[in-house]
């Protein structure tokens, strides 16, 4: 007989607790392979990647050359894992000084409330005003282009976010009896911040920094590709997008590899930061 | 209607300040340059006589709040300075260049809203390859970063397919069909991230629409599923939805910045990473405020939109 | 007699959940005639809530569902979704507990009431609206003209209900199940809201199939009440028939335990125990662990027995159950005759 449909048609079941952790774990296990290439880089990479050959221009991909090898004759493969320490380090960089200070500040405006709160925070929502991308540009139009400015540049970009999600936190948590209780113990504001308020405000933002690590590697490549980031010689995956469409037609291998390191890196992080954020507050949207 | 009369011009009203706030930002970005930003615009040309006479110019050598009351009187009255270069009027360069960006982003993220949309309510209701699908979809689009993806489009359809040219523009106005012929890679390009996160924001809108009581005493009325769907649950869900277009507009705008780069389309985009390159200050800054503006006035329609959607948002009985 | 409107023949559901499943309905058969006021009765998680959404179709699918619920001589269960839909807000309808959540928030109230003409009839926006104003004055919305614009979050909990009493009798059903509709709101107001019931029934001929914990309502509204233990239906009869020989032990225990001015302040009669787990019910009659009169026989499912005034009862212990089971104490589990509302 036919089972009566009704409010089950309306929605169907969605994919349990199992498929949440599976997207985490298989985000986890890409990330630590990523991680170990842009750390042992310099002991694994084939070739060097600055060894121009004047026969192998434009190569295809073979045995030797797994991802080919570019208009100087110097292998991709290579190419892209040292050029993924430098954009791996921009993101991480800048997403952990953002951590740092858009913790402190959170910390600070949560924990205290009023008007310290309304001060640190007007400004702060101000930035969250402007799109990301302009306002890196604006920021490395003032300084002139580099990586240590893009890093900046992206830190301050993300700092408002994790600042918000941080004081958040900070806010209930420093409503909760045991704060008060700490304090009347003697506890020093600062001290109190630190060891009662930060451990239970903190995983909030940890999670939420594993997914910028995602953007922050596309905006560090944005930028990179606009000449704005890394500059030559140093090389990052961004200027290898941008170097690479001169010989698109005939060597698409050399635009390829660094744009899927791009997409696979920022995918593992997606899927890793998603995962726990599911885990931690389901329901709520990304930037 | 009166309370929504009230909603709107206050709203309105709000921006004002914003505006203000950020052509300040803008007007102090020349100032914040380390160093003497006339030196470093005149390069090798910087001889103390250059330097003198162009910040006398630019009138960079009056007293700050003097200098920004200037330019925004200025700029109120249609003249926003000179390209110190070409010493075209920087007015006139936007006048040419707005267009072609809000082209792009318009297009975009119409493109993105028909197509992310149906298919986020698919994928809240309908079977399981189509929630698996959608879900890959989002994934992918999220992650791929969209110049790349705009490259590898140029390869397949100009490099291999040769169908598609690979960078120019045509205005609208002047070759409509050769216009589009040139936007339709840029659109593209911006537009498949765009559609993954309207499709994900308007799935989990719908799904948590869907769990609602009400829906189930719809059920109950015998109303259609399709009314259901797409009269019921997504007006309902339609906040979330409408808020993230109004932020990812901003994410489009900086992603319009490459597309036209990487194009080479003449927008606004375009003029200011060449103005960067070149240390072209009064360029950036008419661009960077070109692009705010921009930003907050779609802002300011989406809240708009949203308070028509919403009865309770403009009434202020949030619920 | 004329074949009852609304008929369920050893109907019951189980939910399927991640672990045991619950059977929330068992073997319960009932039925509700033409232009009668049906009460069901009993505790929360009795299951009459799940039995008016089976009987809407608005089970989840993940249930598991035996036994036949016939409509105008139509089984529910063979209609495609479709049918089902059509017969939903048409010739049956249903209301629900909570009026403040059973609107839609970004629509006027008119419209909604409006809409589920539409989705039935082909008529005009225009007429589906003036019927819906016609509807909204009957239900005693004020100013109903100018007020149909209104969104929900203008009105009263009480004023909502009557919008959706309003949009359930648009299309004059043959019944309406109303689950719980006065119980979040205060007391003046559910007697208004009753009241409206029973009026609207003699004025549009509905039956209707009232479902509350609270006897008072149905003692106020209602023809006829069944009551409802653990999912197992144990007694049917008219209401004063019910109010004053009760002949099942869970509905004497309930009607003992409302308090009245008769016990000395202080003390309420309770039932002791507790409502089984439905995951792993016990076997025959649910009551049968909290009864005082349980007996070994009572391992097996009472069938429902009626006398000839139509009262019906399922328990070991009345000669009815005894007799309809053929002398001997027990038959299989979920053997129930068909309702006895038929005996002549």
């Amino acid at each position: 007989m036919a089972t009566q449909g009704g409010h089950g048609t309306a929605r169907r079941q969605m994919t349990g607790l199992r498929g949440l952790e599976r997207r985490t774990k298989v985000g986890a296990c890409i990330l630590a392979v990523l991680v170990l290439v842009a750390l042992f880089a310099p002991v694994i990479a084939p070739h060097n990647p600055e060894a121009i050959s004047g026969n192998l221009v434009l190569g295809a991909p073979d045995a030797a050359h797994p991802f080919g090898s570019d208009a100087l004759g110097r292998d991709v493969l290579s190419r892209v894992m040292f050029a993924f320490r430098v954009s791996l380090a921009v993101a991480a960089g800048s997403v952990v000084l953002a951590l740092i200070i858009g913790t402190a500040i959170g910390l600070t405006a949560g924990y205290f409330g009023g008007w310290v709160d309304t001060l640190l925070m007007r400004p702060i929502e101000m930035l969250l005003a402007l799109p990301a991308l302009l306002l890196a540009v604006s920021l490395i139009a003032i300084v002139g282009p580099g990586s240590l400015v893009a890093t900046l540049a992206i830190a301050i970009i993300y700092l408002p976010i994790i600042a918000r999600v941080v004081r958040g936190s900070a806010l209930v948590v420093s409503a909760q009896p045991y704060v008060e209780a700490a304090r009347a113990r003697g506890s020093s504001h600062p001290a109190t911040m630190l060891r009662h308020v930060l451990p239970n405000a903190a995983p909030p933002a940890l999670v939420q920094a594993s997914v910028l690590m995602g953007f922050a590697l596309q905006i560090e490549a944005a930028l990179s590709f606009l000449g704005l980031g890394a500059q030559p010689p140093t090389s990052s995956l961004g200027l290898m997008l941008s170097d690479g469409r001169d010989v698109l037609s005939q060597a698409p291998w050399v635009e390829v590899f660094p744009g899927l390191a791009i997409a696979v890196t920022v995918l593992a992080f997606n899927l890793f930061g998603d995962g726990l954020r599911g885990r931690l507050d389901p329901g709520r949207a990304t930037r | 209607m009166n309370a929504r009369l009230r909603f709107t011009s206050l709203r309105i009203a709000l921006t004002v300040p914003v505006l203000l706030l950020m052509s300040v930002f803008v007007f102090m970005m020349i100032h914040l340059v380390p160093g003497d930003p006339v030196r470093t615009m005149l390069g090798f040309r910087a001889t103390p006589a250059n330097v003198r006479q162009v910040t006398s110019s630019l009138g960079l050598d009056k007293p700050l709040p003097q200098q920004y009351l200037d330019w925004l009187g200025s700029a109120l009255h249609g003249d926003l300075g000179q390209d110190y270069i070409s010493h075209e009027s920087l007015t006139h360069l936007l006048a040419q260049s707005l267009p072609v960006t809000l082209e792009l982003t318009l297009v975009s993220m119409t493109l993105a809203v028909l197509v992310g949309i149906p298919l986020g309510v698919q994928a809240a209701t309908g079977r399981r390859w189509v929630r698996r699908l959608t879900e890959g979809f989002v994934v992918a689009g999220i992650s791929i970063p969209d110049f790349w993806l705009g490259i590898m489009l140029v390869l397949l359809f100009t490099g291999t397919l040769g169908l598609l040219p690979p960078s120019g523009y045509v205005p609208f106005t002047q070759d409509p069909a050769l216009n589009l012929r040139y936007m339709l890679l840029p659109v593209v390009t911006l537009a498949v991230a765009e559609t993954a996160y309207i499709l994900r924001t308007t799935r989990g809108a719908m799904e948590e629409v869907l769990d609602r009581p009400f829906i189930t005493y719809l059920q109950a009325k015998g109303v259609r599923r399709f009314t259901l769907m797409f009269r019921h649950a997504l007006r309902n869900a339609s906040v979330p939805i409408a808020t993230v277009i109004g932020i990812q507009f901003g994410v489009l705008l900086g992603g319009a910045i490459v597309v036209e780069t990487l194009f080479a389309l003449p927008g606004v985009g375009r003029l200011v990473v060449t103005a960067i390159n070149q240390r072209n200050y009064p360029v950036v800054q008419a661009g960077v405020l070109a692009i705010a503006a921009l930003f907050l006035l779609v802002n300011l329609i989406t809240d708009l939109v949203i308070g028509l959607l919403d009865p309770r948002v403009a009434d202020g009985a949030g619920q | 007699m004329s074949a009852p409107l609304l008929e369920l023949q050893d109907f019951s559901v189980a939910y399927r959940t991640q672990h045991q499943p619950v059977s929330a309905v068992s073997g319960v058969s009932l039925a509700v005639n033409e232009r009668e006021i049906v009460g069901l009765v009993g505790e929360s998680g009795c299951g009459k809530s799940t039995l008016s959404l089976a009987i809407m179709g608005l089970l989840p699918t993940a249930t598991r569902i035996s036994g036949s619920i016939t409509f105008a001589g139509r089984d529910l269960s063979m209609l495609n979704e479709e049918e089902t839909r059509q017969l939903r807000g048409d010739r049956i309808s249903m209301i629900f507990q909570d009026p403040m959540t059973s609107l839609d928030p970004t629509f006027s109230i008119g419209s909604q009431v409006a809409e589920v003409i539409t989705a039935h009839r082909r008529v005009s926006a225009a007429a589906a609206q003036s019927r819906a104003i016609d509807l909204l004055r009957e239900v005693g919305i004020p100013d109903p003209a100018a007020r149909y614009y209104d969104p929900p979050h203008r009105f009263s909990g009480g004023m909502r209900q009557r919008v959706v009493i309003a949009a359930a009798l648009a299309n004059e059903p043959a019944l309406l199940l109303a689950d719980e509709p006065t119980t979040a709101l205060d007391v003046t107001i559910q007697a208004q809201i009753l009241t409206l019931l029973r009026d609207l029934r003699g004025r549009h001929e509905t039956a209707i199939m009232l479902i509350t914990h609270d006897l008072g309502v149905v003692a106020q509204t209602c023809d006829r009440v069944g009551v409802m233990y653990a999912g197992q239906l144990v007694e049917t009869a008219s209401v004063g028939e019910l109010f004053s020989a009760p002949r099942h032990p869970y509905t004497q225990a309930l009607l003992a335990a409302l308090p009245t001015t008769e016990h000395s302040p202080g003390s309420l009669r309770v039932i002791d125990g507790r409502v089984p787990d439905l995951t792993d019910p016990p076997d025959g009659c649910r009551f049968a662990p909290r009864c005082p009169h349980a007996m070994p026989e009572c391992r097996a499912v009472p069938p429902l027995a009626a006398d000839t005034d139509g009262h019906q009862v399922a328990c070991w212990l009345d000669p009815l159950t005894r007799a309809a089971a053929g002398g001997t104490g027990s038959s299989g589990a979920g053997d129930s005759p068909p309702l006895g509302a038929e005996h002549e």
